[in-house]
This record gives C-alpha cells, structure tokens and sequence, in this order.
C-alpha cells in the first residue's frame, strides 16, 4: 500500500514550505503565457486560485453553475477566518493555531498541510485589507477580532455575520480584473461533466452548457477542482441547494483517489428541521456560542410540558436549566468544537430532554448576554442605577449590533423573537472534511489534476474547527496551489495547446452522453428529490452523529439497492438540449447514490471514534468518543475499481513528529 | 392552505411567454415560498408535466440566485428579505399569488423565470475592484487603521447581493443602486482611493452600455432592496461621477 506519496518536504517542521518554495521549479513568465488551466468551482479557493494563476501570466478558464462566479456557497459562511495575527496580544502565534487545529481535527490530518496553514494564514488578512474588504473594525481604527469553538484566544476577523461573503466578493473582484485583462475566461451556468485524461495527465474538462445543453470541450496543461464539499448527500443540509459531487466523483472514477469520505462536519447550531417539505437548513453561527449559553430543562416533565405548549422556556428559573455543555465541559464550556456540541446535544434530545414539537432541539439563550452588554453599556453611558428594563433595552441594542442579521434571519425563519425568547437550535450536515486526496503540491493522485479547498482531505483531519474553512480556501488558492502548480507545469513549457480533437476527449464525450440519454430514458416512476430524499434518510439515520457497524452494513445495501432503483425508474423530465434543471439534479444525486455507498463502507472500516466520526461501540463510560492511534492512525484513500463496493482502501500512515497526540480534552 | 398561482412559463429566450394558472392545496404555513413552489413542481412532474424553473441557491438570503416578482413586488410582500426566506405564513388560504421574472431590457428571460444577469457582472469586471495583485506582500493589515464609521459604511454598501431586484422595482430599470453600492464601498476606503476616478467613470460607462435606464429619485429600489442598501450611495456615486468627470 506505499502508492501514496505525501511529498511532505524534509526539515523542520517551520522550514518545509519556505524550503519548499524555494526548491520547485518556475515557469518563465513568457513561458506562462503558453499555457492554460482549467479551474472547477469559483468559490474561495476556485476564486482566488483563478485570480492568483492569471495574475502569474497563466491563461484561465473557469468554470461554476451558478450564473455568477460569487454566487458560490462560499458567499455563506458567517462567522469569520482565523489567522494567527495576535493582534489582541493573547498569545496566538502560529504553532498554535497549527497546535489547535491539529487538535481539533482529533490527530487525523497531515502535519506539513496544518503548519503551512498557520503560516499563511496572516497574509491572508493582509492580502484581504489589501483588497478592500471591509472587516470590523474597533474605534481606534484597527482590525476587531472575536473567539471561536475549541479554542481558547481571539484570532478570527470578521465582518458581521456576513464573513464569507465579503472575502468571496474579494476573490471574484481579482476575478474581474484578470476577466478584464483578458486573462480569465469565465464559463457561468456550466457544469463539469468528465475530467479528460491524456497519457495519464489530466488535460481538460466535459462541460455542459447549462443554457443550452450543450456538450463542450476544453482543454488545459492542468485542472484545478475547487469544487466544494459533498454534505448534500445527506439531502438535508446547510449547503446551497446546487452543491455536489460531479466533478471530485468523475475524478475518483478516472483515478483520483477519495480520502476520508465519512469524515462530516455536523454543526451544533441550526435552526432545527419544522415540517417534510423541508429542503434546506439554515445556520446559526457559531459565533453566537461566544455570547448563547446553550441548555436544556432539568427536569423531563419540564421539557415535556414545552413540547406541548403548557410551558414557555422563560418561566423557567435558572436552577431548572440544564446548561450541559458548561456541565460537562467547564474549561471551554459553551465554545467546545462543533462535533462534542453537536454530539452532547444529541445525547440530551435522544435522552428525552428535547425542547421543540420534535424532540430535536435545545435553546440557546441570549438574556445573560443582554443583561451583561446592557449594564456595561449603561456604566459607559454615565447611568447609575438604571432599571432592568433599560438595561435590558440596551443590552439588546449591543447585541443587534453584533449580530443583528443572524436575529433577523432566525425571526424570518421561525416566527419567534429570538431577543425575548431563546433560539431553538440543532446540529446539522455542515461541512466535509474528507474529499479528494491530495499530496503536499494540493496535486490529486491523477497528475496534473489539483484539489483545492473543501474538495480536499488535507487540513481539518476528522473535525474542522470554526473559521478555518475561509481560512484554508483562500489559504489554497492564493498562497499555496500558484507556487506548486509551477512545479509540475514547468514540465509543459514546450507542449504547446492540447487539442480537444483526440480520441481521449471522444471517448468522454461519448460517455457523458450516453449517461444522459440513460437518466433521460429511465422508466419515469420517480422524481429525482424522491430519489434525494430517501438517500437523505439513510444516511442521516445510518451514517450521523451516531454510526455503528450493524446500520452501516444496511445503510451499504440500501443505498446500493436505491441506486439500482433510480436508474431504472427515475423521472427526468424536459429535453436534454435545454435548460433543464431536473436533468441537472438527476446527474448530481447519481453521483451522491455511489458516494453514499464509500462513505458507509469508509465508515464502517474506521473503527475508532474521532472527531465528526463517532462509533457508538467505541466510547468512554461517559460517552467521549474513544479513538484508536494504534490502528487508525491514517488516512483511508479509496481507489475506485469499477463500483463503490469494490473500492480498494490505500493507507497514508499519519506521522506525529511536533505535536504530541493525546486524549482529546475540553473538560 | 389553498394558493392560486398564474405563474410566467416561457420554454426559452426566443419563445413567446404566457401567465399559466395552477391551483396548489396543502400549502402550509411553515414552508418558505420556494418550498412551496418545489411541491408544485412535485406535482408537475408526477403528471409528465415541465416543471416551472426558477433560479435559487443557498436558500439562506446570502447569495442574491433567487429572483421572483411577486404580485408584483420584487422578492414578494415582506421587506429586508429574499424570496427565498419569505415563507408561507406571509398569505391567507384563498390568495392568488402571481409571479413573474424579473423584467428588465438588460436582464433577458432565459427560461421560465430565470433571468440573464450577467450584465451585472460586466459592471462589476469594469472596475469593480482594487488593483492589487494576489500573490504579493501587501503591507500589514493593521497598517491601515480606518475610522470606525467609514469601515462600517463601506461594510454596508459592501453587503449588495447582487439579486437584481432595484433594477426590477424601478420604472426604469435603472442599476444605479447595484452599482453606487460597489463604488461606494471603495470609496469609502482609503484603499480605494488612488482608482476611485477612472472606477467611477468605467462602471457608470458600463452600465449605460448594457442598457439599463436612469436614475429618477423615486426610491423603489431602496424599499424593495433585502439588503437595505442606501440610496445615498447614489448620491454619492454622483458625486463622485462629478469630481472623476471635472479632473478628467
């Protein structure tokens, strides 16, 4: 099993990727002009990959689904992005933030990645300001910072509860000015079909028009998928409706090996599930764990009577509130990682202590925080004495302030007054850690084809910790994949343009049409969201929070029986040259009928509990997850063998060399 | 609940288009509005029939994708909200629900109700940014403090989404809102200092070309906006078209 090459550099830990950049090989700036590369995905990591590449003299095309390249799921993100400033002088620094990453991600992801992570992530704020992206500010006109889950200083900059909107549109403004130059060629409302291989290498893309229907071809010296994450195979979901598979799955087919694929961020805090027609979740962000203590009732009979109606959350008094997470974690408390909170509220609804008519939520309450930012508010305003009544009318006026469109959109959501009553949380799909893998260049086992952002395994191992996602996007694409695709293009300077005239390109085409007309001509029984839909289900009851071996075994016939079912009766209706947005959707949830199988089989061979993965036959007497570094210590990279069930497990063994790996504590 | 939808259904750019009427029962209040148009389309293609195409994505308000007149009001009845986080709740049993794309010269039909917004694009990739190259090593970030003020204001323009909806609630169908937005946002940073002439006059150019009408201070676009962007950003694009137009 020593296919896999991580190509970590030698050296010290901190030396690797300056050593690293200073030893690969460079493309003459001329020499650049020469060559063009396709890059997946327009998000943060697609975005600024696009932009930096082109800036460097390449030539670029770039490809999303949505009509515009910033309307990426990127745009989402709410909280914030970490870097190792220290600007609050707290002691961050970037072995720590390298330090706590790799702890949060539970000892499962590659040490070299996570550093250079850390290293890279200042510049990341620097580049931003740069931009003119308008983070919060403190009155003294510097950059404001606030805490996240799982760790214990203040280096996340935000910008509202609108974070990664800013630095998306940050990313798709150095778009523009390369599309100006002419430099960027952006393909909007096209869809990655297949990954074109020639002689081994990946040398271009099977796209289709989503206008027209359109089977196109294009070519490039390398391919950069930035493609996002895979959580929509759970049907429900805090993922833009559009998110998918497509693209990193042809990948896997065409021999890019898929690491960690069980390896699934389940948030703490969304707003919970309110009737079947659901089709998406919403996030709460995490940010709001820094002020909303998170509880429970104490007594059963309490939590029953509000299930019913009979009693209201604020006629409870304190002593009658169960704040679990403080209980049981007093050192991070209410800002423990996503998968422990996710997990720990789980155990509460699951022990009958749920608070909404389905049994599945817990409150997070602001009134603490309300009184807390009034009296201050009050002191700072000159007012002696104030009742509770003004301090409360200005503890909420502090709290809008940092949070008000979060208030806002639960309100419009929900339909209740999350000032005068505690939110209704609970936890949901979120993120992937797990997706292609990647070596140290961010270069897929396919040569020439590179995985960027959260279409990559590299950097969260088995938990990612809040605001690391913008971080490693942005980290990927403008910091880390312009210098090491040089390395491998600067072996292409004398190829010249790659023809799409060749049989490798005929062979996917005729592939992808022949897959449409088979989803176009199926039976007509179902729709696609039927088929969606009951995936969903499975995995969200076999595959969650909460796996074990027996209901991962059915979940791997299940979903192998669906997908036998789908492609026999699905209902695909409209023409295939057209817009066609039910084609669309069936090409995607084919892909996530095959996906759902590795992931079940990914999870069923990790027999350990760690981070977002959780065994329930491997837990502590106090129900922590139980992880096993003797034998899974790795990372599990699958090759693809013709179907998901014959998929063959490829170990990259996790090495620990600066960073001591222990019992994971939040206690 | 029951709904009485006449919807706009147009097969592609060159086809003629027409109001279609659908009655849907069992809508419930809790559903947003494209959940409810989801069980429609449930329901079409149970009968063999096209559904209706509409654009969407996160569903969470952030991404500016959804683009529904409603009775005649961009993203339909309630303020500060996309279509997509307008629920069922804001109707009554019985009410008929007329929806239509947004209608403007330079935001053809595509399909159904989905609209080619790519001109928005085009004004952004006219000058929509700040020349610094990605790759380089930018000064530190707290080496250009900004007034608190000014860093929020430029935050608040700086939250455009991108729907289209002030071109679609004015008479117009003027973009001066979208793009006042994103020159404000720069205008108001110290950062956007040095390009702010030629920004100003390239976007405005732009969107002229790409045929979008006037500004006549009626304010539409400010009411109808989800994300309560200021019409004071146009009095200060003007502003700035004016001093960027003197030094010429």
């Amino acid at each position: 099993m020593g296919i896999l090459d991580s190509k970590i550099p030698s050296g010290p830990l901190a030396d690797k990727w300056t050593k690293h950049k200073n030893e690969i090989d460079l493309v003459n700036p001329a020499n650049k002009r020469n060559i063009d590369v396709i890059v997946v995905g327009t998000g943060l990591a697609g975005g600024s990959a696009a932009a930096t590449l082109a800036e460097l003299g390449y030539n670029v095309k770039t490809f999303c689904y949505q009509d515009s390249p910033r309307r990426a799921h990127s745009i989402a993100a709410q909280g914030g992005v970490n870097a190792a400033k220290n600007y609050q002088g707290d002691g961050d620094s970037v072995y720590r933030l390298f330090y706590d990453t790799v702890k949060g991600g539970d000892y499962r992801s590659r040490e070299a990645n996570v550093h250079r992570l850390a290293e890279v992530s200042t510049n990341i704020i620097d580049q931003c300001v740069a931009q003119g992206v308008p983070f919060a500010r403190e009155y003294g006109g510097l950059l404001d910072n606030r805490s996240f889950g799982g760790v214990l200083v203040s280096r996340t900059f935000y910008a509202k509860g609108q974070t990664g909107q800013q630095l998306l549109l940050g990313a798709y403004a150095a778009m523009n000015r390369q599309i100006q130059r002419g430099k960027i060629k952006s393909y909007t409302r096209h869809e990655m079909l297949d990954l074109v291989l020639v002689d081994g290498k990946a040398r271009g893309i099977i796209a289709r028009n989503l206008v027209t229907g359109e089977i196109e071809r294009h070519s490039a010296h390398a391919v950069v998928l930035a493609t996002g994450g895979y959580g929509n195979l759970f049907f429900l979901s805090t993922y833009c409706m559009g998110a998918n598979v497509m693209a990193a799955w042809k990948a896997h087919k065409r021999g890019a090996f898929f690491a960690n694929p069980c390896f699934t961020q389940i948030h703490p805090t969304c707003i919970p599930v309110s009737g079947d027609h659901q089709s998406k979740l919403t996030l709460m962000s995490e940010s709001l764990r820094n002020d909303g203590r998170i509880w429970v009732p104490k007594k059963i009979e309490d939590a029953q009577a509000i299930r019913e109606g009979k009693l209201k959350p604020t006629e409870l008094v304190e002593e009658d509130r169960d704040y679990y997470l403080e209980r049981r974690y007093p050192a991070f408390g209410n800002l423990v990682p996503r998968d422990v909170a996710s997990r720990a509220a789980k155990e509460r609804c699951d022990a009958g202590y749920g608070v909404n008519k389905t049994g599945e939520a817990v409150y997070l309450d602001f009134d603490a925080a309300i009184m807390r930012y009034g009296r201050e508010k009050a002191l700072t305003s000159g007012m002696k004495n104030p009742d509770d009544t003004t301090v409360r009318k200005l503890g909420e006026e502090v709290v809008e302030a940092k949070y008000g469109n979060l208030f806002q959109m639960y309100e419009k959501i929900v339909d209740q007054n999350p000032y005068k009553t505690p939110m209704m949380i609970y936890p949901a799909v979120h993120y992937t850690m797990g997706g292609l893998w990647v070596d140290y260049n961010l270069m897929t086992t396919i040569p020439g084809c590179y995985a960027a952002g959260e279409a990559n395994f590299s950097d969260h191992g088995a938990n990612r910790l809040g605001a690391s996602a913008l971080m490693q996007g942005l980290a990927d694409g403008y910091f880390v994949l312009p210098y090491t695709i040089g390395d491998y293009l600067s072996d292409d300077i004398r190829t010249g343009p790659i023809s799409t005239e060749t049989p490798e390109f005929d062979e996917a085409e005729k592939n992808v049409r022949e897959r449409i007309e088979k989803l176009m001509s199926a039976s007509g029984k179902h729709s696609v969201d039927y088929y969606h839909k009951k995936l969903g289900k499975i995995m969200w009851n076999k595959c969650g929070m909460a796996r074990n071996a027996k209901e991962l075994n059915e979940a791997m016939a299940e979903i192998a029986a669906l997908r036998e079912d789908f492609w026999a009766n699905v209902k695909v209706t409209g023409e295939p040259n057209a817009k066609n947005q039910e084609l669309e959707k069936a090409g995607r949830v084919a892909d996530f009928l095959e996906l759902g199988e590795l992931f079940a089989m990914d999870a069923f061979d990790r027999n350990e509990s760690c981070g977002g993965h959780f065994r329930e036959e491997y837990q502590t007497p106090e129900g922590e997850a139980l992880r096993d570094d003797k034998n899974y210590t790795y990372v599990s990279a699958w090759e693809y063998k013709g179907d998901p069930s014959k998929a063959k497990l490829h170990k990259e063994e996790l090495v620990y060399e600066n960073i001591e790996v222990k019992t994971r504590s939040y206690k | 609940m029951k709904i009485y939808l006449k919807i706009w259904r147009q097969k592609n750019a060159e086809a003629k288009g027409s109001m279609v009427e659908y009655t849907l029962e069992g809508v419930e209040s809790d559903m947003s509005f494209l959940e409810m148009l989801d069980v429609l389309n449930e329901e079409l293609i149970s009968k063999g029939e096209e559904p209706v195409e509409f654009d969407h994505d996160c569903r969470e308000g952030i991404c500016g994708t959804c683009s529904l007149m409603i009775n005649g009001r961009p993203h339909g009845p309630d303020s500060r909200i996309t279509v997509c986080q307008l629920h069922m709740r804001s109707f009554n049993d019985g009410d008929s629900i007329v929806i239509e794309p947004w209608r403007a010269k330079a935001f053809p039909v595509i399909k159904d109700l989905i609209v080619d917004r790519t001109a928005f694009d085009r004004i952004q990739q006219a000058g929509g940014y700040i020349s610094v190259n990605t790759s380089g090593r930018p000064v530190d970030a707290n080496a250009i403090p900004i007034e608190k003020d000014a860093a929020d204001a430029s935050f608040n323009a700086a939250t455009c989404i991108g729907c289209g909806a002030c071109v679609a609630a004015c008479k117009n169908a003027s973009a001066m809102l979208f793009t006042s937005a994103k020159v404000s946002q720069f205008a108001l940073l110290p950062q956007g200092q040095v390009e702010a002439a030629d920004r100003v006059l390239n976007m405005v150019r732009q969107m002229d070309l790409e045929g979008f009408g006037n500004c006549t201070n009626t304010g539409a676009c400010e009411i109808e906006c989800p994300k309560g962007i200021s019409l004071e950003n146009i009095a200060r694009m003007n502003r700035e078209y004016l001093a960027a137009s003197v030094k010429g």
